[in-house]
């Protein structure tokens, strides 16, 4: 039975949040104050590695307004070390990871000592007189150097700069063969390089700490203010519930601000031996350096297939690189992918290795697809190399590979149940977005002209899966925490509806579209809802807001919350109207008596008897009140095509994308607007790690692209228009039929882009450009080749 | 330790006289001394954007300026104003920051202050600007969420309500 009318749900509402945000009354941690509020600033390692001999903070302490200078060793036996919470091996070697250095630094940046001072310029002023004696060692960066018999060791006492192997095989899984046994008439055999990335959140982060009188309270720009508060207790001691943690507006995340970070450790530090509030907000040049990076692995693939374009097994290999530590969920990243690297296709085999490995590099973690992303790049670029084996179109050999709409359910060859799809329909309708044909009749024509900008276009079919997680698998992975989500109703005696949610949204929009959900559900008006979130004190429970899980975890709690104060104010409304719940029928906004529609009550009245409790029924509570905690039994799987077109100056190297077009499946979709931003977003991130980004080290370990400057993420000038569209094949596993698309654009445009580069220049022999494809590197790649065919001549 | 200058300065139809550091930077006065924490810093090096606000001085227009690039000091005499000082004085919204909100240009916000001041400045420059000039025109700013698409949409749809005359 229907009992909600779709009024809201689906509509494209302008967003709630947006009042404050374009009018500049926004609470950024940096914008909050404290009476007696002070000011700290970290000194960090300018070596990637170096033992620590001393340091001698006393000449900081006599610097004007500085009220407190203090190093590692200052705190050694109190500072505890950092969490990983995905230790992803039973035999993982997981080394401490001090707040702040005490005899090594093992990374450009890692902290050392601090300062903290009236004002914010007299402790960063006072940071140069605290004497620092390193003797510096020599780092190792590489990734199959590291593995090297005789390495360099980033943590000596180790042994190894191996942290895991952590191995998959379909065979020993029992969802596929072996590897080795199927079928290999035609074998792709690739290395993928994915460079490390810097989320690049345009707030950088911000920490407050307010000791109180031992219960201390905490405003944090991070997206896991519930995770981060459980971490406060088990690190320092203090009880939880001494523990308030707030996450005010945060500005942008993509996975960069899931993370306990050292700064917010060594704030609280701070503020408890001085015993005030004090507040750290990095600089960017700081975010570049010690916020943790992503991707950065190295990926073997081996494909075979038939010559009938039957793709018949995966092997993949991968090496990624931890850093010098591991991690919040560090380990596990890589692991995400491990599911995905056969994206929508039917094999009949799958092996997947993962190697973590140390370097003395910031530490990775998750960033927007976190593993995912690598996964999708890998068999799409493959997909592509097969085609050209094969003499196939890109689509047409997907198409003989992937699951067939009237195949779903689909146990895939990782073992994932994927509960629907329709590849076909996605695909079909990207291709007529872009005029596929007619490009590839123009691509013909330039090729056969010699045109020196060749035009290329990119596919790339994906899937994701998204609503993290299933509490049972997370289990099963090693993974510390659950992935169910909560959410709290209760209606106010007017009928205003107040809603508590467990996720932390830093730039969603969940305010609105949670208002839209419960506007339904409850029958009462968006402007009716206020969302909180982000508030320990108000939202008890939660585990915050990554993987793409906010909606398709936490809004089906939400909408399960929202059923049961239905319930009850039919109960309340059924006394009122003097008849039997069974007769009553919501609809309009309001419980009806069948046949008879203008004898009615809504949900506001049944909240003011309610508040009354002057004749509720008996047993009733006085209370409209809800809460549901919803565990996902299965992961939600979006699925697209996007299409690329390209046009390559193979004189100059550069790249210009001419068309993008999107087209996603994310399930029922409650706010159109917002989906089509994240696919927005998403796809600029993407289109940046194939174009623009790439965080590097120098031979000493230096980050030298410390800086927006050198670090490039796209601007206006640097990107298409997108072309979006949508088909809608909802979820089958929860009663909402959402999918999540947070991370959507950016696992789908990577390889759409390089494969449309690629494709424009198979004519000269090449297929693969490193990314980012800048234009000294596909130059590069062009005259490599030339050289080759011309006999080496240069 | 530094020296410091007495300055007069006009922001959001405020007046304000205070004592600062040669060293302060426009973007530290305003956030720090007066309050104006609508304002924002996205970085140390002047790529982001996020600190525009727009800055008169004698009889020159308002021009944008990333305020982390000028010095309180510079600032002595000018009249300022931040996106805190766009909306009319009965908080009727600037058609920059209508169109942002009724075109989804923004998703975090972090940006959106200095997006939208470089906006007002881009428009009363070009007052029907191609997506082209827009994109050009705005590339002083960083967004790392909406991947500017939405921006553009706004921008022009600012421009179609004649936000310069």
């Amino acid at each position: 039975m229907t009992v909600t009318d779709d009024r809201e749900v689906g509509a494209a509402r302008r967003r709630k949040e947006d009042a404050r945000l374009i009018t500049g009354r926004t609470r950024w941690t940096d914008n909050l104050t404290l009476p007696g509020l002070l000011h700290m600033a970290i000194l960090r390692s300018p070596y990637a590695s170096a033992r620590i001999v001393s340091v001698d903070t006393s000449a900081a302490l006599s610097r004007p307004n500085v009220v407190a200078a203090f190093s590692g060793a200052d705190v050694a036996d109190v500072q505890g070390s950092l969490p990983c919470a995905w230790p992803v091996t039973e035999d993982i070697v997981h080394p401490d990871r001090p707040p702040l250095a005490v005899d090594m630094v093992r990374h450009h940046g890692e902290a050392v000592a601090v300062v903290v001072a009236r004002d914010r310029a007299s402790a960063m002023d006072a940071l140069e007189a605290i004497e620092v004696d390193y003797e510096p060692l020599t780092p190792v960066l590489d990734l199959e150097e590291a593995l090297a018999d005789g390495a360099i060791l980033v943590h000596p006492d180790k042994g190894t700069n191996l942290s895991y192997t952590w191995v998959f095989d379909s065979a020993a899984a029992g969802t596929g063969t072996d590897v080795a046994t199927v079928d290999a008439e035609v074998v792709i055999e690739r290395r993928y390089v994915q460079q490390r990335l810097i989320p690049a959140f345009m707030e950088p982060r911000s920490v407050i700490v307010d000791p109180g009188a031992g219960d201390y309270t905490i405003w944090s720009s991070t997206q896991i203010p519930h995770i981060l508060r459980v971490f406060y207790a088990l690190i320092t001691g203090v009880p939880e519930h001494k523990i308030r943690v707030i996450a005010p507006d945060v500005g942008g995340g993509f996975g960069g601000k899931l993370h306990v970070t050292p700064e917010e450790l060594i704030t609280f530090m701070a503020a408890r031996r001085i015993g005030r509030p004090v507040k750290y907000t990095e600089t960017r040049s700081e975010t570049m350096l010690a916020g943790h990076h992503g991707r950065d692995m190295i990926q073997d693939v081996r494909l075979t297939a038939r010559r009938d374009g039957t793709v018949t097994g995966m092997s993949v290999k991968l090496i990624a690189n931890m850093g010098a530590y591991l991690g919040l969920v560090g380990p596990g990243t890589p692991i995400l992918g491990a599911f995905m690297y056969n994206g929508i296709y039917k094999f009949a085999a799958y092996r997947f290795e993962c190697n973590g490995v140390f370097t003395n590099t910031t530490l990775t973690d998750p960033y927007r697809g976190a593993g995912r992303p690598e996964a999708t790049y890998a068999i799409e670029r493959a997909m592509d190399e097969l085609a050209v084996e094969l003499g196939l179109d890109p689509i047409e050999v997907r198409r003989r590979n992937w699951i067939k709409k009237e195949e779903f359910p689909f146990t895939t060859v990782a073992g994932l149940v994927y509960d629907s799809g329709d590849y076909d329909a996605a695909t079909d309708k990207a291709l007529m977005l872009l005029g596929y044909d007619e490009l590839r009749k123009e691509q013909e024509a330039r090729r056969a002209s010699g045109d020196p900008v060749q035009l290329g276009i990119g596919t790339s079919t994906y899937t994701e899966m998204c609503g993290l997680a299933p509490s049972r698998i997370l289990g099963a992975l090693r993974y510390a925490a659950g992935g169910w989500e909560t959410a709290s109703v209760r209606v106010l005696p007017t009928g205003k509806v107040e809603v508590v949610t467990g996720v932390s949204p830093h730039g969603q929009g969940h305010e609105t579209a949670w208002s839209q959900i419960v506007a339904d559900e409850l029958g009462v008006a968006f402007d009716d809802v206020e969302v909180l979130h982000g508030d320990t004190r108000t939202s008890h429970k939660g585990l915050d807001t990554y993987g793409s899980r906010s909606l398709a975890v936490g809004g089906i709690a939400l909408v399960e919350a929202c059923r049961k104060v239905r319930d009850k104010a039919r109960t309340v409304a059924a006394h009122m109207l003097e008849c039997s719940p069974d007769d009553l029928e919501f609809t309009g906004g309001a419980f009806r008596v069948r046949g008879t529609p203008d004898a009615a009550k809504t949900v506001a009245d049944a909240a003011f008897a309610v508040f009354a409790a002057h004749d509720l029924p008996d047993g009733i509570e006085p209370t409209l009140d809800a809460d549901a905690t919803f565990d996902p039994e299965t992961f939600s799987f979006p699925h697209g095509t996007h299409l690329c077109a390209v046009e390559v100056d193979t004189q100059t190297g550069h790249v210009s994308i001419r068309k993008y077009v999107a087209v996603d499946d994310v399930g029922k979709v409650i706010n159109p607007t917002i989906v089509e931003g994240q696919v927005h977003g998403g796809v600029a991130q993407g289109i940046a790690q194939a174009l623009h980004e790439e965080a590097v080290y120098d031979e000493s370990g230096t980050l030298v692209t410390g800086s927006f400057v050198d670090y490039t993420p796209p601007t206006a000038a640097d990107l298409p228009d997108i072309v979006t569209d949508r088909t809608e094949t909802p979820a089958t596993t929860h009663p909402l039929g959402v999918k999540g698309v947070g991370e959507a654009g950016t696992i789908a445009s990577t390889p759409a882009v390089v494969n449309a580069i690629v494709d424009a220049l198979r004519p000269y022999g090449i297929s693969d450009v490193p990314m980012p494809c800048t234009p000294e590197r596909v130059w590069r790649a062009i005259r490599a080749v030339g050289t080759e065919t011309e006999g080496g001549r240069s | 330790m530094s020296s410091t200058a007495k300055i007069t300065v006009t922001v959001d139809g405020d007046q304000y006289i205070d004592t600062v550091e040669a060293r302060t930077l426009l973007v530290h006065y305003l956030r720090e001394t007066i309050g104006k924490v609508g304002t924002v810093i996205g970085c140390d090096t002047s790529n982001c954007g996020s600190c525009t606000v727009l800055m008169s001085t004698g009889d020159q227009p308002a021009r944008s300026v990333k305020s982390c690039s000028v010095l309180a000091v510079q600032a002595d005499g000018a009249t300022i104003t931040t996106v805190e000082g766009l909306a009319g004085p009965d908080g009727s919204l600037h058609p920059v920051q209508r169109a942002f909100h009724e075109l989804h240009g923004l998703q975090c916000g972090f940006c959106t202050p200095g997006m939208i001041m470089s906006a007002v400045d881009l428009l009363r420059d070009n007052p029907d600007p191609t997506d082209e000039q827009i994109r050009d025109g705005l590339s002083g700013n960083l967004c790392r969420c909406t991947g500017y698409q939405n921006i553009v949409r706004a921008v022009r749809a600012a421009a179609g309500e004649g936000v310069a005359s």
